[in-house]
């Protein structure tokens, strides 16, 4: 089913920010904001929720730490038991300075990583994926504001043009 | 808005000090005065396990052994004594060395809180230089009180002077190299004698603070006087010698720390321990900064500093406690690896006789501000950016107890009478002058050129 939304266009990241704030004082549904750039605050002020992507980086971040720390214990204690530093003592924990160096980067290694595929995989996007964003400016110059419309055209017509859009436009769009 | 002192916070500042300089006195009368009285102490304190627990001491690392045997002027008698002790005997050095290790402790837990306190406004003064040479737009409104807290670096900086004059006229043996008879037995010392001696050293401490506190007076009265000027001739001025003192500061604050606390263990020596004690003082200082904020936004003051402005001290609380662990096991790692005697040293007396200090230490300094702060909610919530602090700070003072104690008292720490006393004293002192400073002026400077994008700072 096809459904009605109105795009306004913004040429400047604190004119959007301010139609933001007034269009959801006037109660209406902002579907998405498309920005060339990340617009900060602008989460807050569409009222989205908190991410939890930081909690998933943690997570990985733990993960690698474990992983290092089963690695290293495998590698250079039990598989092949190695003399380091001259202090030949074949146990994890008097060893552990010289894996701390390991530890420290599996675990930002996992953390970073991971968390980067978490973020693409949430934003459903993947190589070759068709641009979702409705209008080319977006990527350049201009931001885009997606309001939904439930036969009150003309008063959200008047509100957005109100705010500073330079552009506002009817569309229908596929679901 | 302006600050008055609360009497609650006058008196309780009073109270620390009076407390603080009882137990100091009491640290200093409860001192040995003689060997035998120094004899009889340790025995008290080790009770019947005596002579075993000396049999002990004699295996351990044969630096520290050489290291007393050096202070007590009998460095030719260092390869008979591990045998004397293993036999029972009591070497009369070895009693000597116990003697002026005890009659350090009051002097140490004097220095270390001395030092503690005047580090937390030297890491403050080094922070607001940056904030003005980098002309940062968030934190002006923090500025006076940074220029509170630094006020504290005049008296701090000249008790610890004091600290150090009397050590040079031998009233204490914090410092061995101090000592003529000690060098004149140690070849290595008498090759540093053209740096480490008395004169130079006492020559150098008055060049650095006297920089540290000129750069504070001035730069504390441009920022005033630019409050009424009329145009930002001041703030331009002041954006200039900030950049020059800065240069100053990371040259003096290295080679105070050499002078000041490496050369404790005259024959050890680190090349980054001047980062690495700058990165202490650095968390401190900005964590006081934070702590007097949230105090003075609890009164009601500060009104227009928001929570992206804790959220930024708690960053910066975050971040140079990870930036210290790094240093720290920077540090350690290369000296641990390599595991050349007369570096390792210095690590295996801590961990041997300072286990709990030593890896306590790490816990509150490390372990603990990253997993309370890492997140991003939890810095702006103040009374978990308070209890953050408080940790951090005792954290630091350990750090500091953990680079002074093993070298002037040794295996004979404790947590006791003057060491708390030294703290409280130092606080009351430093609480009393920072929030008396803080009367003075204004809370919020007028006309600083980016006080209208520190207002309006939101994360």
């Amino acid at each position: 089913m096809a459904s009605k939304v109105i795009h306004a266009v913004y040429n400047d990241d604190d004119i959007l920010m301010h139609a933001v704030k007034e269009v959801r004082a006037a109660h209406h549904h902002i579907e998405e904001v498309y920005t060339p750039f990340p617009v900060h605050g602008l989460d807050k002020a569409m009222g989205l929720e908190d991410t939890r992507i930081a909690i998933t980086s943690f997570m990985y971040g733990c993960l690698g730490l474990t992983v290092a720390i089963v690695m290293m214990n495998y590698i250079m204690i039990q598989d092949w038991p190695q003399d380091i530093g001259g202090k030949p003592s074949f146990s994890y924990l008097e060893n552990m300075p010289a894996f701390v160096p390991i530890m420290f980067e599996l675990t930002v290694f996992f953390a970073a990583h991971l968390m980067v595929i978490t973020f693409y995989l949430r934003s459903r996007m993947w190589p070759f994926k068709k641009a979702e964003n409705p209008d080319k400016r977006t990527t350049d110059a201009h931001f885009l504001m997606e309001v939904g419309v439930h036969g009150n055209e003309d008063e959200l017509k008047n509100l957005l043009l109100n705010t500073g859009a330079i552009e506002v436009t009817v569309t229908e769009k596929d679901e | 808005m302006r600050y008055t002192f609360s009497n609650r916070l006058k008196i309780g500042s009073f109270i620390l000090m009076g407390v603080g300089f009882l137990c100091l006195v009491l640290g200093f009368l409860n001192a040995p005065s003689t060997v035998e009285e120094a004899k009889e102490m340790v025995a008290a304190a080790h009770g019947d396990g005596h002579g075993d627990g000396h049999g002990e001491e004699a295996s351990h690392g044969t630096e520290h052994e050489a290291d007393y045997m050096a202070a007590s002027g009998h460095a030719s008698k260092v390869d008979s004594h591990g045998e004397s002790h293993e036999a029972g005997g009591h070497d009369s050095a070895h009693d000597e060395h116990v003697f002026h290790q005890l009659q350090n402790r009051p002097w140490s837990a004097l220095y270390v809180a001395a030092f503690f306190f005047f580090m937390i406004s030297l890491g403050v003064l080094a922070f607001y230089a940056i904030q003005r040479a980098a002309q940062a737009g968030w934190s002006p409104l923090l500025f006076r009180v940074m220029e509170g807290i630094t006020s504290y670096i005049v008296p701090g900086g000249i008790i610890v002077f004091v600290i150090l004059l009397l050590s040079t006229l031998h009233m204490n043996h914090m410092f061995t190299w101090m000592d003529a008879s000690v060098v004149e037995h140690d070849k290595l010392l008498q090759g540093k004698k053209g740096y480490l001696n008395p004169t130079f050293f006492l020559i150098r401490a008055a060049i650095f603070l006297g920089g540290w506190i000129a750069y504070r007076q001035y730069s504390r009265k441009l920022s005033l006087a630019q409050d009424k000027a009329d145009d930002n001739k001041n703030f331009k001025l002041n954006f200039r010698i900030s950049a020059g003192f800065l240069v100053f500061y990371l040259i003096s604050e290295s080679m105070m720390s050499w002078d000041w606390i490496m050369s404790l263990d005259p024959h050890w020596f680190s090349t980054l321990f001047g980062w690495y004690v700058f990165a202490s003082m650095f968390v401190s200082g900005i964590t006081v900064i934070a702590l007097v904020t949230i105090y003075l936004k609890s009164k009601g003051l500060l009104p227009e500093v928001n929570n992206s402005h804790i959220h930024d001290l708690a960053k910066f609380m975050f971040g140079i406690s990870i930036f210290w662990t790094y240093l720290w096991f920077s540090q350690f790692m290369l000296i641990w690896y390599a595991n050349i005697p007369e570096e390792v040293t210095y690590f295996v007396t801590r961990i041997e006789d300072y286990k709990l200090p030593f890896f306590g230490m790490l816990a509150m300094n490390f372990i603990f501000p990253l997993l309370v702060l890492m997140n991003s909610d939890y810095k702006r919530v103040n009374w978990f950016v308070v209890m953050a602090g408080i940790v951090i700070l005792f954290g630091h003072y350990m750090d500091i107890f953990n680079m002074v104690m093993p070298a002037t008292v040794g295996e004979n720490w404790h947590l006791g009478v003057p060491e708390i006393g030294g703290i409280l004293f130092f606080a009351g002192l430093f609480i009393y002058w920072v929030f008396n400073a803080l009367t003075k002026e204004d809370l919020t400077p007028k006309r600083n050129p980016f006080i209208e994008e520190s207002r309006h700072f939101h994360y």
